[in-house]
């Protein structure tokens, strides 16, 4: 089957555009394409027969930049913004943080709330360890990316 | 108006910081993470990072842009093209949070995102429309394929831009390209109402400017003809459109004119039309509701800044300039020089440059947002730069662009380079207008 980078192109940006098409995998004689959307993971082999095991999936919906050691502070871990929005310490006005600088989280534990256009989204630290800095104030806009605590790593 | 969030990036992000700051409007980019470090990101007042590379979390994202402009205290957005430029969704929600969308109506947004709704308007309005119709069903497509004549194209009524187009031969293909047209179109737009219209085998594609204020002022600034295309992709532009009868030239001004007028346009916007080289017969396509690609051509020759109005009638200023005023200098052309490999079939070719340096010759304009060093992520599309010959006639416009393509210094990727330097030295192209299919012809 004659595919041209254009056709895999167009496949692509049909994929992009679409909501809900999470990976698609296509397969004919001598052709094999894989695709799966978030984390730019995209393949086109063509010529001779592929196997028909899909490569490697990718490891995650969507991109989320990981807890990450950061060299200017010593050791200790950025918590990065999952995304662009408002950061809350606390589920609601008034209501305790969900975490001080000093307490103990692990992967799973709530840090803060990211807001955006009145969704709420809950942050996970990634990463287990004391929180050792919070760096936006309550209510200010993070950018994608930005670190919002920093994490003394445990062990 | 004081500050306009740009949620886009390329040359054309860099375009609108450069008209805001004409203006004295301040302006803030909205930038994926690759993008952090681009031009616009540096020229813009401020710019903040809206996501990671992939579009559809970072310039598709409406909410994000939204909330980053209220949250960057802007009061307008200026959408570029592509990405959400042409999104109602957007649009409606900027507005509805007090920003000004610099961009028409959403009504006319929606309309024109309606390829058979905006079809049906321009007929209304007298503009010649294609032969054709929608189709529900087989029976219906057959009786009226029998009617129209083959070959003919089954399109999308939520396509546009050259998706969501199928061409059918003869009737033998009919049921199955249909059907397969309506899945299709089901599954990439959302909506499968799909229509027939007759194939123009040998066309122009000519597009008409125009402007409209809240003022009831609605102009046109000229014609470009885009037919130097590749897989329905412009490569190279040029205005005004060569050769065209004057009866012609004025139905295609004056169809865009009643059609804006028609349905509440507002803002800039571009009417597209095909144009038979056999019988020199016009026929409406649809309407672009966003600053093209292009539109350098135009400025060009008329001596206006298409940016520039679109931020001043979005602010609800009067145009300064009646149909009379506007008149047309010389002739220009545009290259779009991309990243794109010739070696496998023009496919991107991302990475970094490690070269680019532009020639300043007069009469040449380079729109770029790339300099020596700059990297060109994988995710969006690859034009490097546009460069606009501008001369006292056509010939003179295309050999400022020879030359200015000859002396360019440009390494790190591969470019079309050489496919422009053929197009603009090649003999059916400094003759006259060429056709939309002109240029894959002359490559096989």
């Amino acid at each position: 089957m004659g595919l041209t980078d254009d056709d895999v192109r167009e496949i692509l940006r049909i994929i992009d555009e679409s909501e809900e098409l999470g990976e698609l995998s296509i397969e004919t004689e001598g052709f094999s394409l894989y695709v799966s959307k978030g984390a730019a993971s995209a393949e086109a082999r063509s010529g001779g027969v592929q196997p028909t095991t899909p490569p490697e999936r990718a490891p995650a919906p969507t991109a989320t930049p990981a807890a990450q050691a950061n060299p200017e502070t010593n050791g200790l871990v950025d918590i990065p913004s999952p995304m662009l929005g408002t950061f809350y310490r606390a589920e609601a006005p008034g209501a305790a943080p969900f975490v001080e600088v000093g307490a103990s989280v692990d992967a799973e534990t709530t840090v803060c709330i990211i807001e955006v256009m009145k969704m709420m989204n809950s942050v996970p630290a990634g990463v287990s360890g004391t929180i050792a800095e919070i760096v936006p104030e309550n209510g200010q806009l993070v950018e994608y990316g930005e670190p919002l605590f920093r994490v003394q790593p445990a062990g | 108006m004081r500050r306009v969030f740009i949620p886009n990036r390329g040359e054309i992000a860099v375009r609108i910081v450069n008209a805001c700051h004409s203006l004295g409007l301040e302006c803030v980019v909205g930038a994926s993470e690759p993008d952090m470090r681009s031009l616009a990101a540096h020229l813009a007042d401020r710019t903040v990072c809206i996501g990671p590379g992939p579009a559809s979390q970072s310039y598709l994202r409406d909410d994000l842009i939204v909330h980053a402009a209220l949250s960057t205290r802007c009061d307008a957005i200026h959408p570029g093209y592509g990405f959400l430029s042409e999104s109602p969704a957007l649009a409606d929600r900027a507005r509805e949070h007090g920003l000004t969308f610099v961009g028409p109506p959403t009504k006319a947004m929606k309309l024109a995102g309606d390829k058979l709704a905006a079809r049906d308007e321009a007929a209304k309005a007298g503009a010649p429309v294609l032969p054709g119709g929608q189709v529900a069903n087989a029976q219906e497509a057959r009786a009226l394929a029998a009617h129209v004549g083959y070959p003919l194209l089954v399109k999308a009524a939520g396509g546009g831009g050259g998706r969501g187009i199928k061409r059918v031969h003869d009737e033998d293909e009919l049921d199955g390209l249909l059907s397969l047209a309506r899945s299709e179109a089901g599954a990439a737009f959302g909506d499968d109402r799909v229509y027939l219209e007759k194939l123009i085998e040998s066309a122009r594609h000519v597009e008409v400017q125009i402007a409209a204020d809240d003022h009831g002022t609605v102009l046109h600034l000229g014609e470009r003809d885009c037919s130097v295309q590749r897989r329905f992709q412009k490569v190279v532009e040029e205005a005004p459109a060569p050769d065209l009868a004057p009866h012609t030239r004025q139905r295609l001004r004056e169809s865009a004119v009643s059609f804006a007028e028609r349905i509440g346009y507002r803002n800039l916007g571009t009417a597209e039309f095909v144009i038979d080289a056999e019988t020199g017969e016009p026929y409406f396509l649809e309407v672009n509701c966003r600053i093209q690609v292009e539109h350098p051509v135009t400025e060009a020759i008329t001596y206006l800044d298409l940016v520039a109005m679109q931020l001043q009638i979005a602010s609800g200023h009067r145009m300064q300039i009646g149909q009379d005023d506007v008149s047309f200098h010389g002739h220009a052309v545009e290259c779009r020089l991309n990243a794109e490999d010739p070696a496998h079939g023009y496919r991107p070719s991302p990475g970094t440059l490690s070269l680019f340096a532009l020639p300043e010759r007069e009469g040449l304009r380079v729109d770029t947002h790339c300099q020596a060093g700059t990297a060109v992520p994988p995710y969006y599309d690859s034009l490097l730069a546009k460069l606009i010959g501008h001369g006292s006639d056509r010939q003179h416009a295309i050999d400022i662009l020879i030359e200015a393509l000859e002396d360019l210094d440009v390494d790190g990727v591969e470019t079309n380079r050489t496919l422009l330097i053929g197009v603009m030295g090649h003999p059916d192209f400094r003759n006259g207008p060429v056709t939309t299919d002109w240029l894959e012809r002359a490559l096989r």
